[in-house]
């Protein structure tokens, strides 16, 4: 770019260019400082399980990656078991979302779709369930389980939050935007209405069905207080069940927790930075819509 | 592809005609009934049925494993309870300091990643949506270690300025500020991205228009940007309120309440009474108050943030 000679015949443009690219670094610089504050956490994280305990609260703090992972690990599956917990909760935000995907989606489709009678109730009382607390339940549930002898078992978490206010809201809004002729050409081509629902309107849901699937997987993988409740033998915990229980304890081994949240927390992230255009816009298309 | 055999195919016979065309008719009829049942039974079970049950166990005292009806004891006992106030006190300060906090730094990230001035949009606006991927428990872990009084890089990292240890998660005010931060450090960024999307709906003419009034950068925020925002900050600020009136993993984790009650919210007061103390009827009681309060403040938010419409 040319050198302008002085200030005062600098043209218009070149002024608000040069003022737009010092705008540009300002607040550039700015949010990067905001992100690195916020992402510290996740880098010492990965760094602190790497360490022991006593390295960890040492002075100073650990700042790079040491060589304690391995004991860590194997520290985790002594006192909690923890392959047994990661597979727990693999198994159950798998199952969870499969099952809880369909209902959620069946649901959705049903009230975005059709005119039926009790539907405008039907899912009133639906949305109700997403403004009314879930403590509300947690005592009877419990009671409800414990009678069924269904404490410490993988349905007593998945079962209750299968049919998930909030994903069949998700679901209602994405499908709403179906062209009705769509469905209306595949009656005419002979499709029964379930075969209807798996040919003609799951293929193009998939960038929702993929978000509803995440957000999904995340609530039960993250979920905390319903499984803490139901599951009360060690062996059948979750991941968070058992960090939280592992630093209840006496001498809690920090080295051991910290790496057991890393696992909890890393693959998670991994997963949403690799789908999270889908996560993002699939959640914001039923968000932001009045 | 199904257009073209659309058009090869006569029209569907009028109804009533034929057996076939009826069935199918019926089916149509009946189809959403199916797709429905599966989540109506399992809402039905697992959520209408115990909310109702939940009201019936509030008119219960259990003592001992014995219930005895009490009618609406459980809630005269909660008005006379001074720790069900430091709970109800310690939530509202939340939702008093905290989510306006909150939504007001989302509010400025949202415009910031929204500008054209910003580079490198994309790794910002993940990089600021990512702690809301990190399960509660996992950063409760994370920032119990990292405020922990003695020991913690929070601590160190000022000793190196000269700030001598601050008794994070050990002192009542401190733990109210550290809870503060950890929660807008999780929420932030997901109400940002709310935000945002909601921005990138609001025409650019507007800000043209805008300009060439006169209005600075201020005044176009304040006149196009914020009533333009208005239907996302109202979603936020529902979203917040229910969540923070339900607010239980971080103050359970992080210092279980403490210390001296200072972090004791009304949903770590509720989990006590359930599960510590097994006094379920009180429990329940405290769960019916919440929820009451939820609708009643949601309704009020609708009425004043909300459009007319």
């Amino acid at each position: 770019m040319k050198q302008p000679s002085s200030g005062a015949v600098l043209p218009l443009r070149a002024r608000a260019r040069r003022r737009s690219a010092g705008n540009s670094i300002l607040l550039t610089s700015g949010l990067a400082i905001a992100l690195a504050a916020v992402l510290i956490p996740f880098y010492w994280l990965v760094i602190a399980s790497t360490h022991s305990s006593a390295e960890i609260f040492g002075s100073p703090p650990p700042l790079v990656p040491g060589d304690h992972l391995g004991e860590n690990l194997s520290s985790l599956q002594e006192t909690a078991s923890f392959g047994q917990v990661v597979l727990n909760s693999l198994l159950i935000a798998v199952i969870y979302t499969v099952c809880a995907g369909l209902v959620c989606t069946l649901a959705g489709y049903a009230f975005a779709k059709y005119r039926f009678k009790g539907s405008n109730w039907m899912f009133g009382l639906l949305m109700l369930g997403l403004v009314i607390p879930s403590q509300v339940t947690l005592v009877p549930l419990f009671k409800m389980m414990a009678e069924w002898e269904w404490l410490n078992t993988y349905q007593a978490v998945i079962m209750p939050n299968l049919a998930l206010p909030f994903g069949i809201f998700l679901m209602r809004q994405s499908m709403a935007a179906l062209p009705d002729e769509l469905l209306d050409s595949g009656r005419m081509d002979g499709c029964g209405e379930f075969r209807l629902f798996l040919r003609v309107v799951l293929p193009p849901m998939k960038p929702s069905l993929a978000a509803l699937a995440i957000f999904l997987f995340l609530f039960q993988w993250n979920d905390f207080i319903w499984p803490l409740i139901v599951l009360r033998d060690n062996a059948s915990f979750t991941i968070p069940v058992a960090l939280s229980a592992l630093q209840g304890v006496n001498d809690t081994d920090y080295g051991a927790i910290l790496t057991g949240t890393a696992i909890a927390a890393i693959p998670m992230a991994l997963v949403f930075l690799a789908l999270q255009r889908h996560f993002v816009s699939g959640l914001l298309a039923g968000a932001v819509k009045e | 592809m199904t257009t073209t055999v659309t058009k090869t195919r006569p029209a569907p016979a009028p109804q009533g005609k034929g057996p076939r065309p009826r069935s199918r008719l019926t089916a149509r009829r009946l189809a959403p009934y199916a797709f429905v049942f599966p989540a109506a039974l399992l809402f039905a079970v697992f959520k209408l049925y115990p909310i109702g049950w939940s009201f019936v166990l509030s008119l219960f005292k259990s003592v001992d494993g014995v219930d005895t009806y009490v009618g609406f004891d459980n809630y005269g006992r909660l008005f006379r309870d001074p720790l069900f106030w430091t709970a109800l006190k310690n939530t509202g300060t939340i939702l008093l300091i905290q989510v306006p906090v909150m939504l007001a730094l989302s509010t400025g990230l949202a415009v910031a990643l929204n500008s054209a001035f910003l580079r490198a949009r994309a790794i910002f606006r993940l990089g600021f949506f990512l702690p809301m991927v990190t399960g509660l428990v996992a950063y409760g872990v994370i920032f119990s270690v990292l405020l922990n009084q003695q020991y913690g890089l929070v601590n160190w990292l000022l000793s190196n300025v000269g700030i001598g240890e601050v008794p994070w998660l050990t002192d009542p005010l401190w733990a109210q500020i550290s809870l503060g931060l950890v929660l807008t450090w999780h929420y932030t960024g997901y109400n940002a991205v709310i935000l945002l999307a909601r921005l990138q709906t609001i025409p650019g003419e507007l800000y043209d228009a805008a300009s060439v009034d006169g209005a600075g950068a201020w005044k176009s925020f304040r006149h196009v940007t914020l009533p333009g925002l208005r239907p996302a900050i109202l979603l936020t600020t529902v979203l917040s309120t229910i969540g923070t009136l339900q607010i239980f993993d971080e103050p359970f984790i992080l210092t279980g309440g403490g210390p001296d009650n200072a972090t004791l919210t009304i949903g770590v007061y509720l989990y006590q009474n359930a599960f510590t103390y097994f006094d379920f009827g009180y429990a329940s009681a405290i769960a019916y108050v919440l929820a009451v309060l939820i609708g009643v403040l949601g309704l009020i938010q609708f009425r004043v943030l909300g459009d007319k419409s």
